[in-house]
């Protein structure tokens, strides 16, 4: 890969940087700490390569306005921290229905309410994948290094256009504001997955029909088509409905467009799993401590693993299935009360001991505690 | 190098502490090709309050990136002292300012105390630049980082017009250093 340029930056510089080569051209927030970098480093970067700044008045009315570029035709995003992130929940809600892409970045603190503005937390993973009421379809991603969190928030904004929903972008205040070397890629080297272009440039009248992926073919606003878009359940036209049928039809749709694809969306990295007899189960910043005890641990003959998601939800069943298959243990350490942990005792049942590492105190989990649990 | 060695640069809100671990991080991952990251906590106050800083240098990537026992303590108050010195690393190396460090607690490390402050103050007129007068300090006393690398990053990211009086700082940081090796009885 061609590399254009190197640098020495931030996570949330790092995430500012990756919106910018994944093609974003709209974000709308209110700034809050530990996520407020995101929004100052765009201030300057989206309008130097023709996007749109715009600081709301509030949470609420800022996801309002990724709504509406993203139904213009913008790559958009926001970037908040956990209580701004319960704020955006109802539009969250309306984009999910509505199809609307977009990239919601949420660098977590603690909570709940106000919680503890610039310490490190995990505890927004639930909330992630069930913050909006109703069911509706989610996608979270959840990266560890700087680099990634470049790499992955392009990788975000594509699954975002391709499935026209939006994307749930993990942070917290470790590795946001952690400074590490990233390696920009020349533009040329990146792939833009553009969302689903309609059969006909002009008057088309079937917003919500969907092409083989299940994903709706709507034309953006302003392109010469009418263009209903509603919370409310709806058919083909975009228009509400109270026909049971089409009701039905719509939510299964709208959650069978992620779980039909998940494999296009899935992601993972494993280290030192072939022999492992322990397994941990870690992601975002407390993989890097995982990954340290394995490395640790590992030099004194301990055969211990790490399996580290990616891509949160959908949930990698299957992938989790077959690193546990085997191992005598299983670890999850996770800066928050049990949060994950949840779903992978649902997957992995009563069979093999999971033993949970948790933190709250705004400290990370250490190397050392997980060691202990190991 | 060594795997993984950790600092730890501690000292009040407004010493420049963050900025001081950034370029020695950012020294390190970019101009001498090693692996780095940089982290801090503060209090939410602009200038007064604990503030600490943390740099992870490597020859292999780092996972864990927060200092757990400090090879290289800089400790620039009483308070990071009295707070930080006992998480060092046995035979690890602690630098103080001696004129706001007084009180010095025994301990498995080797002690260093610098009037750090006092010199950027009467010889440079300015105490500011003493988060750049210690980055020469540590070049001269660890070698973690070369001096070319952290002349290079220090260029890069002091505030533009200010680049003379800190290129003073860290060369006085570097001359202060070598004194002190000469004078010990064992180097």
């Amino acid at each position: 890969m061609k590399i254009k340029e190197v640098r020495f930056v931030s996570g949330n510089e790092a995430c500012a940087l990756g919106a910018i080569a994944a093609g974003c051209t709209f974000f709308g927030g209110y700034p809050i700490s530990p996520s407020s970098e995101i929004a100052e480093f765009l201030s300057e970067l989206l309008p130097a390569n023709d996007g749109r700044f715009i600081q709301m008045e509030d949470e609420i009315s800022a996801m309002g306005s990724v709504i509406g570029a993203s139904l213009a035709g913008a790559r958009a995003m926001t970037a908040t921290s956990g209580p701004g992130f319960s704020l955006k929940q109802e539009n969250i809600g309306f984009a999910c229905m509505a199809e609307v892409p977009c990239v919601i970045v949420n660098v977590m603190r603690g909570g709940p309410s106000t919680g503890a503005p610039t310490s490190p937390a995990q505890a927004d993973i639930l909330q992630s994948r069930w913050g909006t009421h109703g069911d509706h379809p989610i996608i979270v991603t959840c990266p560890t290094t700087v680099q990634e969190i470049f790499v992955e928030i392009i990788r975000a904004f594509n699954l975002a256009e391709r499935f026209r929903n939006p994307v749930v972008y993990l942070l917290d205040e470790i590795n946001g504001h952690m400074r590490e070397k990233i390696e920009i890629p020349e533009p040329a080297e990146l792939e833009l997955i553009r969302r689903p272009a309609p059969p006909q440039a002009e008057n088309w009248s079937f917003p919500y029909r969907r092409n083989a992926e299940g994903v709706p073919l709507m034309p953006d606003f302003g392109t010469g088509s009418r263009c209903h878009v509603t919370g409310l359940d709806h058919g083909e036209t975009g228009f509400p409905t109270g026909n049971a049928e089409i009701r039905q039809a719509l939510h299964h749709a709208l959650m069978a467009k992620i779980d039909r694809n998940a494999a296009a969306i899935y992601k993972n990295d494993a280290f030192m799993l072939e022999d492992a007899e322990t397994l941990i189960i870690a992601f975002g910043s407390t993989a890097r401590s995982a990954r340290r005890a394995v490395e640790l641990m590992r030099k004194d003959g301990r055969k211990v693993g790490l399996f580290r998601p990616i891509t949160l939800y959908p949930i990698p069943e299957a992938d989790i299935l077959k690193a546990a298959e085997g191992k005598r243990k299983i670890v999850v350490p996770e800066m928050n009360l049990g949060q994950y942990v949840l779903e992978i005792r649902r997957i992995l049942g009563r069979d093999i001991p999971i033993v949970q590492v948790n933190r709250t105190d705004g400290e990370p989990i250490t190397p050392d505690q997980i060691m202990a649990a190991v | 190098m060594v795997e993984r060695f950790e600092i730890r640069l501690s000292g009040s809100g407004g010493q420049g502490l963050v900025l001081a671990g950034v370029i020695l991080a950012e020294a390190a991952a970019i101009h001498d090709n090693m692996y780095a990251v940089q982290s801090q906590s503060y209090g939410p106050e602009a200038r007064g309050g604990a503030s600490k800083s943390e740099v992870i240098i490597g020859s292999e990537p780092i996972s864990y990136p927060k200092a757990t026992s400090p090879d290289l303590l800089l400790a620039l108050n009483q308070e990071s002292f009295n707070k930080y010195a006992p998480s060092v690393q046995a035979g690890g190396l602690i630098v103080v300012d001696s004129e706001y460090v007084v009180d010095n607690l025994k301990g498995n490390y080797r002690l260093i105390g610098l009037p750090m402050s006092e010199l950027a103050r009467t010889q440079l007129g300015r105490e500011m630049v003493v988060n750049i007068l210690c980055l020469g300090v540590i070049q001269e006393l660890t070698g973690a980082v070369s001096r070319e690398a952290l002349e290079r990053a220090v260029m890069h990211r002091v505030p533009r017009g200010t680049e003379n009086i800190n290129m003073k700082a860290f060369a006085l940081g570097i001359e202060t250093a070598r004194k002190y090796k000469q004078e010990q009885p064992n180097g």
